[in-house]
């Protein structure tokens, strides 16, 4: 996983709640037996017309945001199917932090494995990052993990919070299995006592 | 392993305390997982990141694969899935469970099925267990007394290769249904109506355990479809005390413990509901009399309506953001502000999906359907939840019913449910669907879906329009 420390790019706003995965990558692009090559499909509903052809309306078929590195969203973020085809599709067209007043469970933490950083701040902090990214180009935006900030293109620092081991594996683009496996020992040790109490669970 | 004697714990406090196998610096648990379900769509990044990393299936007896998302589920399922992505997907999960030793059920056993109508039909998802597989509606599992969620693919490869998650503790969230349920309605009601009260996100970073003397007296089928769509209203998870009506349940599935075994399950699972005064974070009360059967009208659950309602109006919002996305509902279902639910036309039905495949499900249609006929225009289609649910419906005479009132009879699978096998809409049609999502799209693009009961869905697919299930009851009893 590669780490996330301080992006700085060009935001995309997307002034809607409950975005669920659904809209992010519809079920028919799920297909795939890989990670990648998904990022052609991201919203596909909205990105694309019926005849295949790009809807000019939609927010990431315009310039500068096709280049959008970050997402400005509303409340509720990622609802609905665990499908982690949601993040790899925001990861392959090139978003790596998705900036929203929250998130449904599930989809938060996809992100976190996949080396998406998901930043909730309150609702009216999201409408002047929104306006922020309205601005198009000359508007970056600064999310610098390290320091827990996102810095405005008018040098405003707004802080947020982020969950400490979440946080340290995202920076240093750790892969949790290997952490786990470490703790074999005790999980063996769960293993032989849970056998001992409920041998049903057991074949 | 906790032990009580002091604070009185909630069930969800006590099935997470039975499965901490370390606790980290930061808070973060180790959680052991008793059962992990895989499907054909969730995993085959999961196990490509074993094979790259030399790793292995650390329990493949803990471990249960069936494809379902993919499939046809007419008779083209017999000579090879036509799709060659969905072919590939399949054949895919059938290389990876023999490469890894996982029990597999494949597409023609007659055990094949959703996931969740498998894992509790099979006797698999126990009380007290810690269930996961990649699908947001493992929350279903709740029904049976256990904690079960959705994870994603990374996750999937976590438990695959270490029997465990890293995961923080839930907050604990109670729903109280009290009451007599009100003629022709259903599970399906309460569950629309308690997303109706609590929006969409009302449960985030909860566990709901829903109780009360409404929801004791639903049967197993019922208890599940409750559970369900707990993730539809934001939860981790949605969960059932178990009882007697559990343990029967068990007693009668084919690998559940038996015997001697089932005994000492019984007693160990009887520990488990909530103590007197376990305290919960949130609590909501629904009077049951006050739900009536329940039908949604926009593009998330929460816009949900007695069937009796009309088109609300988004001028009547206040709040300008909503205003907005109520407006762009309405555009996308093609519906008219006061329009009467009863006089939208139906142009497909669908009675399936890990909600309502189960047999009870099938006789709540089947009574509906008796007798009567499907109205002209209108497909509908009745997909069972699992080859063993099928076979039940066939013994009970419930397919021939449903077929001579025009109803299409299929084959096991997650069907229309989520449009990415044969069977979807196309751009515009209005569906009553006893599935979990009306997202736009859900069912197909431009698809327009109404989340209804398997009776309300029997009833407009009779009507050729939605109808109150209540001026539809059955016309002859059913056997």
């Amino acid at each position: 996983m590669k780490p996330f420390t301080t992006l700085t790019g060009i935001a995309a706003p997307l002034p809607k709640a409950n975005v669920d995965t659904d809209q992010i990558i519809p079920a028919r692009f799920l297909k795939a037996i890989t990670r990648s090559g998904f990022g052609k499909n991201l919203f596909a509903n909205f990105r694309y017309r019926e005849d295949g052809s790009e809807n000019p309306d939609f927010v990431l078929n315009q310039e500068p945001y096709r280049k959008a590195e970050i997402l400005i969203a509303f409340e509720n973020f990622g609802c609905g199917s665990s499908r982690e085809h949601a993040p790899w599709a925001l990861l392959d067209f090139g978003i790596r932090c998705i900036i929203a007043p929250d998130f449904a469970d599930i989809f938060h933490n996809n992100c976190f494995k996949n080396g998406i950083l998901p930043v909730k701040l309150p609702r009216e902090i999201c409408e002047k990052l929104m306006d922020d990214a309205r601005m198009g180009g000359n508007a970056r935006l600064t999310v610098d993990l390290e320091r827990q900030v996102v810095v405005r293109p008018n040098g405003e620092e707004i802080p947020f919070q982020v969950d400490p081991l979440r946080r340290h594996l995202l920076l240093n683009g750790l892969d949790d299995i290997g952490q786990t496996l470490q703790h074999a020992p005790a999980i063996d040790a769960f293993e032989a006592k849970q056998r001992a109490a409920q041998p049903w669970l057991y074949a | 392993m906790a032990m009580s004697g002091q604070q009185p714990r909630t069930l969800f406090d006590k099935i997470w305390d039975a499965h901490v196998v370390e606790t980290l610096p930061d808070g973060t648990a180790l959680l052991y997982i008793d059962l992990h379900l895989t499907h054909e769509v969730t995993t085959p990044q999961a196990f490509d990141g074993l094979r790259a990393a030399g790793r292995k299936v650390r329990r493949p007896d803990a471990t249960l694969a069936v494809v379902d998302h993919n499939i046809a589920t007419d008779e083209s399922r017999r000579t090879g899935i036509v799709d060659p992505e969905s072919r590939l997907q399949v054949e895919t999960l059938e290389k990876n469970v023999k490469e890894f030793g996982v029990p597999y059920i494949p597409l023609l056993d007659e055990r094949q099925g959703i996931v969740h109508v498998i894992g509790p039909e099979l006797g698999r998802s126990l009380p007290g267990m810690t269930i996961v597989c990649g699908d947001s509606h493992t929350s279903t599992h709740g029904a049976m007394g256990a904690l079960a969620f959705g994870i994603g693919t990374s996750e999937v490869e976590h438990v695959l290769a270490t029997q465990t998650l890293l995961q923080k503790p839930a907050k604990n969230m109670r729903v109280l249904v009290e009451g007599n349920l009100a003629f022709g309605c259903t599970a399906k009601d309460i569950i629309l109506a308690i997303i109706g009260k609590i929006g969409t996100a009302g449960g985030t970073g909860h566990v709901i355990e829903y109780a009360g003397d409404t929801i004791r007296a639903l049967d197993m089928a019922g208890r599940m479809t409750v559970c369900n769509m707990s993730i539809e209203a934001g939860a981790r998870a949605g969960m059932i005390a178990p009882d007697e009506t559990t343990f029967e349940y068990i007693r009668r599935t084919p690998y559940g413990p038996k015997g001697e075994m089932f005994d000492r399950a019984v007693a160990w699972w009887r520990t488990l509901p909530s103590d007197p005064g376990a305290r919960f974070d949130k609590e909501v009360r629904l009077a049951a009399h006050d739900i009536a059967p329940q039908m949604t009208w926009g593009t998330n659950p929460e816009a949900v309506l007695p069937i009796t309602g009309t088109v609300p109006n988004p001028e009547d919002e206040p709040d300008e953001a909503k205003r907005a996305q109520m407006r762009r509902m309405l555009e996308y279902m093609g519906l008219t502000p006061g329009q009467r639910l009863t006089d939208l036309k139906v142009d497909v039905v669908f009675i399936g999906s890990c909600t309502n495949s189960r047999i009870e499900d099938i006789r709540a249609a089947a009574a509906i359907a008796k007798g009567r006929k499907v109205a002209e225009g209108v497909r509908a289609m009745v997909v069972p939840g699992s080859g063993l649910v099928k076979k039940q419906a066939e013994a009970e005479g419930l397919d021939r019913i449903l077929r001579e009132a025009g109803f299409e009879w299929r084959e096991a699978g997650c069907s229309m449910c989520l449009g990415m096998n044969p069977d979807k809409l196309t751009p515009g049609q209005r569906c009553a669907s006893t599935s979990n999502r009306n997202f736009e799209g859900r069912q197909g693009p431009g698809g327009r879906t109404h989340l209804v009961s398997p009776a309300m869905a029997a009833a407009a697919a009779i009507a050729g329009h939605f109808a109150d299930v209540r001026d539809y009851q059955p016309k002859e009893a059913l056997s």
